[in-house]
């Protein structure tokens, strides 16, 4: 169709992922890990443990998105590296493919079809974020990746984090680097942290925004998307087969 | 407020009011709110046709025009078993404000879906012919097809046109003059096609129905620009409007490839009645009870929250009711409905107006059930709509002023409007030429990936329509000399539209007095209801 020609060329969309595109966050994709141990004592012992740090982590994000990663990230210390990367498919189906906001992958599909770069930035750690990306068909991934030495977690963080006004900094060198006009790109999240994210790009979009970034959308006109609203029946409605279209093409003055 | 005293009209023809020294004030809209206005000595003001009688029995008069239809076979005739069928409907953007139940579109589904049941008849969907407006919430759609047809379809059968489906949308052709026609695809493979129309205004029906109803957007940019609007005088007078020129080409090419059965039903004009019935008449004529009626009205709008007026509103459907319906072959079946039509709403007026008066409503054809009447849709009303109300020759002569009365607040509904806010926002302040606006942001705004995805699943016009309204009000803007609005709450968004603003009606009448002389004709458009001036 004529419609679904590319019409952006040098544009990017940056879609943060927590609560964005999907309904959960990195402290869901902890306590999977957590969970999955082999012992069961130890399994409840560490589910217990995640459950009681959760105030913790809840306050330290409120505070400062630096300490709350700081905190939240030296859990995973000691963790093996395979162990986390072959969990993290399993994390995927059973956790995060579920809990995929329904229209989120039809969102991505539009862009894609505008002729317009895919880009997920997230704050999770990129091999819980790989199947996701591979299965929303982004192109570019950039999240955070966890410090391994001999293939054990330090706990820390490589640099640069991604998280708050960074995300944009991060953003700026990757438009540099891919010849991307930022001006001309989209940016797409459900946080008021993320406002430095939006506000780098020309086309800012609030999805599922919270109260704080709800406000500011309306303040500064941007649109505001809720993607956890069920599609309709797009499938169902679409008819079969391409015989009649076919004829329809064959009769057409056109040809 | 001073009384209204009860006059005896001095003009011979019924629709057309001379105000004299001792005339009652007139009533207008602005916005969710009445206006009581005494107007200059002299002012001409025109008045609707009262409603038509309508047809005794409209079940029985659907049923006879499907037996006996206009160049075509009955439909009964053009049925089989094991057909494929599909239904498609006109959308929620008429009538306004929306009708009482049952609405006249349930009445036909009704029959014709009975009919094809009992033809053996199985694969029927119903798709609403949405083009790119805003997709019908489930609610509407129920309310408007009736319990049973929405029991029976909704939703496997029973959904909006997508324009923007890639998978759901084929292109059928090219006209001779090279416009595009795409075609939902499921109608595009049925064998055979009903459309069923509710005309309400004579530029909508006949070869538009398929054309634009069940189109995409680059088959849409065919007529949908600054030029086609120019060039229609009036896009409301079909034989000298561009846009029905084109529908018609396209329309042509559709008929020519698929089979379709057209149904048109025309409505009286009966826009107001019970409490609100004083909206309709003279204001020379009106009773005790209509002044204490328009005062109580005043007195809770005024005192009302905006939010709450429009609820009000909104709640409170037209008694529109069915006058004719006829069936079959596109261009007899259209012929008939804009002869009908014409007799309901076409006024005689004689000679032009150098002033011109409208009182803005709350409504439009894109914001029904919406938080607010937008800037864009306030000027699609005055420069677009009502500035096109006429036949012959323009009732506001080139280079007059047009005033009208609106709080021109800078409202939006962010679901079904959002691209209409970065449009006013960021478009119409570096630019208000039509012909930039085509070619620079038009396409910008029709592929932006947020409102493809907020047309096709949200409730969002799509992205390009904001662009389509101020085109629409293109002829208007250059034919007139000063757009005069009265009552705007604010000054911003009527300079963003090149509007000046004033306090009162008679402001606004000293101000274009000066720029059309003191012996300027005056004339006041009492609506709604609407109606089409053939000026000679």
């Amino acid at each position: 169709m004529l419609g679904s020609r590319p019409k952006y060329k040098n544009s990017a969309a940056f879609y943060d992922v927590d609560g964005t595109l999907i309904k959960i966050n990195i402290v869901h994709a902890f306590a999977y890990y957590q969970a999955r141990h082999p012992s069961l004592i130890e399994s409840a012992v560490r589910t217990l443990k995640t459950g009681a740090s959760i105030p913790v982590f809840w306050a330290a994000d409120k505070l400062s998105r630096k300490w709350f990663n700081e905190i939240f990230y030296r859990q995973y210390e000691g963790a093996s590296e395979d162990r986390l990367v072959v969990l993290a498919e399993e994390l995927f189906e059973d956790v995060i493919k579920p809990n995929i906001y329904p229209r989120a992958k039809d969102l991505i599909d539009e862009s894609r079809r505008a002729g317009v770069r895919q880009v997920m930035v997230s704050g999770a750690l990129d091999f819980t974020m790989k199947p996701l990306a591979r299965y929303l068909g982004v192109d570019d991934l950039i999240a955070n990746r966890l410090e391994f030495v001999e293939h054990y977690a330090t706990g820390k963080l490589q640099k640069p984090f991604v998280a708050g006004a960074t995300k944009a900094d991060i953003m700026r060198a990757y438009a540099k680097e891919h010849d991307v006009d930022l001006a001309e790109s989209w940016a797409y999240s459900d946080s008021f942290s993320d406002y430095a994210m939006l506000a780098v790009v020309g086309h800012p979009t609030a999805c599922n925004p919270d109260f704080r970034l709800r406000s500011l959308a309306r303040s500064y006109d941007w649109p505001v998307l809720d993607l956890d609203e069920e599609p309709d029946r797009a499938a169902s409605r679409r008819p079969q087969g391409l015989a009649r279209v076919r004829q329809i093409r064959r009769h057409s003055p056109e040809n | 407020m001073r009384a209204i005293r009860p006059k005896l009209r001095s003009h011979a023809k019924e629709h057309i009011v001379t105000i004299d020294t001792d005339s009652a004030p007139r009533i207008m809209f602005s916005g969710e709110n009445l206006l009581m206005e005494d107007l200059p000595v002299g002012t001409r003001v025109i008045y609707p046709n009262r409603p038509m009688t309508p047809v005794a029995n409209p079940k029985a008069t659907i049923r006879y025009a499907l037996n006996h239809p206009e160049d075509s076979e009955p439909l009964h005739a053009m049925l089989e078993p094991g057909m494929k069928v599909t239904i498609a409907v006109d959308d929620i953007s008429m009538p306004l404000p929306v009708m009482r139940t049952p609405d006249v579109r349930q009445l036909v589904l009704e029959i014709v879906c009975e009919m094809l049941a009992d033809h053996g008849v199985d694969d029927v969907h119903i798709v609403i012919a949405l083009g790119l407006h805003r997709r019908m919430h489930d609610w509407e759609i129920e309310r408007m097809v009736g319990p049973k047809v929405w029991s029976e379809f909704w939703p496997d059968r029973l959904y909006n046109h997508d324009g923007c489906d890639p998978d759901g949308m084929v292109l059928l052709g090219k006209t001779p003059h090279g416009e595009l026609v795409e075609m939902n695809r499921r109608v595009a493979e049925s064998d055979l096609t009903i459309y069923v129309n509710l005309n309400f205004v004579p530029m909508n029906g006949g070869h538009k129905s398929m054309a634009v109803g069940l189109c995409g957007y680059e088959s849409l940019k065919a007529h949908h620009h600054p030029k086609a609007i120019v060039e229609s005088s009036s896009y409301m007078d079909p034989p000298k409007s561009f846009l029905s020129h084109s529908f018609g080409r396209q329309g042509a090419l559709v008929e020519k490839t698929l089979k379709v059965f057209h149904i048109e039903t025309v409505l009286n004009n009966r826009c107001f009645d019970g409490p609100l019935s004083f909206l309709n008449k003279n204001e020379d004529d009106f009773t005790e009870t209509d002044r204490l009626k328009y005062q109580g009205m005043k007195w809770a709008l005024d005192k009302l929250p905006f939010a709450a007026r429009r609820e009000i509103f909104m709640r409170t459907p037209a008694a529109y009711e069915l006058i004719a319906c006829y069936a079959g072959a596109c261009d007899p079946v259209h012929a008939r409905t804009l002869q009908k039509q014409n007799e309901q709403n076409v006024v005689d007026v004689q000679g032009q107006a150098d002033i011109l008066l409208m009182g803005i409503p709350y409504i439009s054809p894109y914001n029904v059930n919406s938080k607010a009447l937008n800037p864009l849709l306030v000027q699609v009303m005055a420069l677009g709509y009502f500035y096109h109300m006429y036949r012959n020759q323009p009732l506001l002569r080139d280079g007059g002023v047009l005033i009208l009365t609106h709080p021109c607040s800078d409202r939006f509904d962010p679901v079904h409007h959002p691209s209409y806010i970065e449009f006013f926002n960021r478009v119409l302040t570096e630019t208000t030429d039509a012909y930039t606006i085509e070619t620079k942001y038009q396409d910008e705004l029709a592929y932006n990936p947020s409102y493809v995805e907020m047309y096709r699943r949200g409730n969002a016009y799509h992205g390009a329509h904001p662009c389509f309204m101020w085109y629409w009000g293109q002829r208007g803007r250059e034919k007139t000399s000063r757009v005069i609005c009265v009552g705007a709450d604010n000054a911003t968004v009527p300079s963003i539209m090149g509007w000046e603003t004033a306090g009162s009606i008679a402001e606004a009448i000293a101000m274009a007095r000066g720029t059309m002389g003191r012996s300027a004709q005056i004339t006041m458009m009492h609506h709604p209801p609407y109606m089409i001036s053939d000026v000679t």
